[in-house]
């Protein structure tokens, strides 16, 4: 559990840290302190805040993932218990997931495109960069699949192998929220299509997704280097 | 940064009212509407737990007279009764029921900032419920396994409901989770953002902060829920072992290899302690406004409070493992546990001696509302000490697995938070409605379900500290250690606990009666000064403040001001030249 409660720290010292920023020290009991009304919230949008808490939730969700990965490995060596993981056996990671991480990249670059593009009102470019930053992360989501399909038939998939089984939980994890992305990035791009939306109305959810997907991408790497190293 | 502020515009809230039944009370996205929502399908699940314990009092009360649940039924009961009380019935209630109420009203808001969210949320949680419900109609039953899932016999034959049940609790709890986090997004993300023109961090009423912290422990502890919801269902679906040791059942080798249970506890308390605080953070809030409102006091040490708040929701994720005393882990880590569990107490402590120093002199009303702030006071207290009994682990030990325990955590998180939820519900009761409850019948729901409780659980203290074991079905006369007066104290509880649940019936009698004939309430009977109390129709219309938010000069408290003309000021009332320098906090002197 040292990761997730590494994490809880960290995310909790944000939260203090921030609401010391919000002035905790205020007596709000004296008149002078407050007498002219202030003005409220933060000058971003409530979208934007939104996402990055949900991007702290998911960041909470893959660190147990990961906390509860490595305790299965290890078999709680503080608990002083006589069994050691001898059921875990290491597998050999399919090759593919190396060509899917480069379309994940690639995916997140062209996103980034597309957000750029988008920021200067660059209708067709953006269009286009959103269209294909999608493509790339369909076929992330395929080489996945073929992935999953290759351990399946190889001679050692076994559930009962924790390896094998936490490969194919923290992977569609991973992948489930690629595609929650995707139903996002389909309504985007839908609107961008439109002949009555202005593209300053799309900018924002351009620039939401493409957060979401840079931080997808962070999640990947950091699993896939979970997943080369054990 | 100019076109992000073009990027980022938010469209208003549209005023437009809904007009058709549908949209209006079903399908709707108001906050008031929402709140409503989850607070009777809460209640009404909650019914569903307290009619099980009755009947499981009845079978430890009169083992031999009723014979209403069989043996291997009772584990379910046991299990179906904890977790519908936890989750379904406490966390929804102060979360999405007193949550989605007030966090708008009182921070002078129109609504949640996703109000489509908002209701999907809501429909989550129902969703949850039912296919929670749908446990009790699968082939075996509900799951047997206790609130706390414990494998390997959650998922072994012999457990009642160790097939369907584990699995519709499990899938019923995945739902809820999405649900929360719905939810909960939305509420930190309302506070954050929506708050009215003057209304500061320090000038939110502690209700809006203990919500708001609790909100934020769902956030990052729910997901340790989700994930051992997920990996039990596949250990128990396709034949995993995260959790599942190499086990033998029914005689046979099971095809488990070495699973980790004690990983399960580990993530299970990682969420189920903050859950406790889940639960307790809306609850110190509500009570802080209560206690002030109803003593006309301004809250003693209101900066106190928002820390102890925030130092309680930081430390709730390092004492986890004092639930796992008994699962035989390294002493050490037993001993850096019971530390951090006493250090939590300090923040806690701090806002007991606030509460009590806010009605100390105070101009004290007994209504309804204030009389269940004053028994949680006692009943928290009550609940607390015994905890810093089972708070270390020596102590722990030997009684963890009776009564004791039994007693401790009804009193801390099981009848100290009803008594907030029922205050709560009575305080703002003429808002939601429009209407005033009936007086007399609330001080009766209150003297006897505050003493019915002493009566239920008092009791339990005693038989834990002579060693008799909980989660028994029956204490036949071969457990030559447990005395008679342990027959007799049963019998007692169970009369009582029958007693009190026939008076919650009083209660929802009074609530649906008033409802339809009480007489008409004043917008803000109870003279209080946050915002909520301040909008321009009772029950709020749709968008809360009519044309025009509301505008904040003062932080919550201004009660028994010196100088002003009555004893509140309500919070978008402007600071007036009149008031003395010095005198504007409200502090007698």
């Amino acid at each position: 559990m040292s990761l997730t409660v590494a994490y809880g720290a960290l995310a909790t010292g944000i939260v203090v840290w921030f609401i010391l920023v919000m002035k905790l020290r205020s007596k709000p009991w004296e008149a002078t302190a407050a007498a002219a009304p202030q003005g409220t919230g933060f000058s971003v949008s409530a979208k934007r805040i939104g996402l990055w808490i949900f991007l702290a939730v998911v960041t909470s969700l893959f660190c147990l993932f990961l906390s509860a990965y490595y305790m299965r490995m290890g078999q709680h060596a503080g608990h002083g218990s006589p069994m050691a993981a001898g059921d875990w056996k290491a597998i050999r990671d399919p090759t593919i997931l190396w060509f899917n991480t480069v379309l994940l990249i690639l995916g997140s670059v062209t996103m980034q495109s597309a957000r750029a593009s988008v920021a200067k009102s660059q209708v067709d470019q953006t269009r286009v960069r959103l269209f294909a930053a999608g493509l790339l992360t369909l076929a992330f989501l395929v080489g996945q699949w073929l992935a999953w399909s290759e351990i399946r038939y190889s001679e050692f998939f076994t559930p009962l192998n924790p390896a094998v089984a936490f490969f194919y939980v923290l992977t569609f994890v991973h992948a489930l929220h690629l595609l929650g992305g995707l139903v996002v990035w389909a309504r985007t791009f839908a609107r961008s299509l439109r002949k009555d939306v202005e593209l300053i109305d799309v900018r924002l959810s351009v620039e939401l997704t493409s957060v979401y997907w840079h931080y997808l991408l962070l999640v990947w790497l950091g699993l896939f280097a979970v997943l080369l190293s054990t | 940064m100019a076109f992000v502020a073009i990027a980022d515009r938010d469209h208003e809230h549209a005023l437009h009212d809904p007009q058709s039944f549908i949209r209006k009370y079903i399908w709707s996205q108001d906050h008031k509407v929402i709140a409503v929502q989850y607070a009777l399908v809460a209640i009404s699940i909650g019914l569903v737990a307290l009619t099980m314990s009755v009947l499981m009092r009845l079978q430890l009360g009169f083992p031999d007279t009723f014979n209403i649940i069989a043996p291997q039924e009772y584990y379910q009961y046991i299990t179906m009764h904890g977790m519908i009380m936890v989750i379904y019935l406490l966390t929804a209630l102060f979360l999405g029921g007193f949550g989605n109420y007030l966090i708008p009203l009182m921070l002078g808001a129109r609504d949640m900032v996703f109000p489509y969210l908002n209701m999907l949320s809501f429909w989550f949680y129902l969703l949850a419920v039912l296919v929670l419900v749908a446990g009790f109609f699968v082939p075996g039953g509900p799951t047997g396994a206790g609130w706390t899932l414990y494998p390997p016999q959650a998922v072994l034959p012999g457990t009642p409901g160790a097939t369907w049940g584990i699995i519709c609790m499990l899938a019923s709890l995945a739902i809820f989770i999405v649900a929360f986090t719905m939810g909960g997004l939305n509420y930190v993300t309302t506070v954050l953002q929506a708050r009215c023109r003057g209304m500061t961090f320090m000038r939110m009423p502690l209700s809006v902060w203990g919500i708001f912290m609790a909100s934020i422990l769902g956030l990052l502890a729910f997901p340790a829920l989700f994930v051992s919801a997920i990996m039990m269902a596949l250990d128990s679906l396709i034949g995993t072992s995260f959790f599942m040791p190499a086990v033998a059942s029914m005689g046979e080798k099971t095809v488990h290899t070495g699973g980790s249970p004690l990983l399960f506890q580990h993530l299970f308390w990682f969420f189920g302690h903050p859950e406790v605080y889940i639960v307790a953070l809306p609850a110190f809030g509500i009570v802080s406004d209560l206690l002030s409102t109803h003593a006309r006091r301004n809250i003693f040490g209101y900066r106190m409070m928002v820390w102890a708040i925030l130092a309680i929701g930081c430390l709730s994720f390092v004492v986890w493992a004092h639930h796992m005393y008994v699962s035989g882990m390294n002493p050490y880590f037993g001993f850096f546990f019971a530390t951090t569990t006493l250090i939590i107490a300090v923040p806690t402590a701090i806002k007991v001696y606030n509460w009590v120093l806010t009605i100390w002199r105070g101009d004290v009303h007994l209504t309804v509302p204030m009389l269940f702030a004053i028994g949680f006071i006692f009943t928290f207290i009550n609940g607390g000490l015994t905890g810093l009994f089972l708070g270390n682990v020596t102590v722990d030990v030997p009684l963890s697995g009776t009564y004791f325990v039994v007693a401790h955590f009804h009193m801390v998180m099981g009848v100290s938070p009803i008594l907030v939820v029922f205050g709560a519900i009575y305080h703002w009761y003429p808002k939601i409605t429009g209407r005033m409850f009936d007086e007399a019948l609330g001080k009766f729901h209150f003297w006897m379900t505050f003493l019915g409780a002493y009566a239920i659980f008092l009791p339990m203290h005693y038989m834990g500290i002579l060693g008799v074991p909980r989660r028994y079905y029956g204490y036949s006369d071969a457990i030559q250690f447990i005395p008679p007066s342990v027959h007799e104290a049963n019998e007692w509880i169970s009369i009582s606990a029958m007693i009190v649940a026939a008076t919650q019936l009083v209660f929802l009698y009074n609530l649906i009666h008033s409802y339809f004939k009480g007489p008409v309430a004043d917008p803000n009977p109870w003279r209080a000064t946050t915002l909520e109390w301040q909008t321009p129709q009772t029950p709020p219309k749709h968008g809360n403040w009519g044309k025009d938010l509301p505008e904040v000069h003062r932080w919550a408290y201004d009660y028994s001001v010196p100088g002003a003309p009555e004893d509140f000021i309500p919070q978008n009332v402007p600071h007036s030249d009149k008031t003395p320098v010095g005198r504007e906090h409200g502090v007698p002197t």
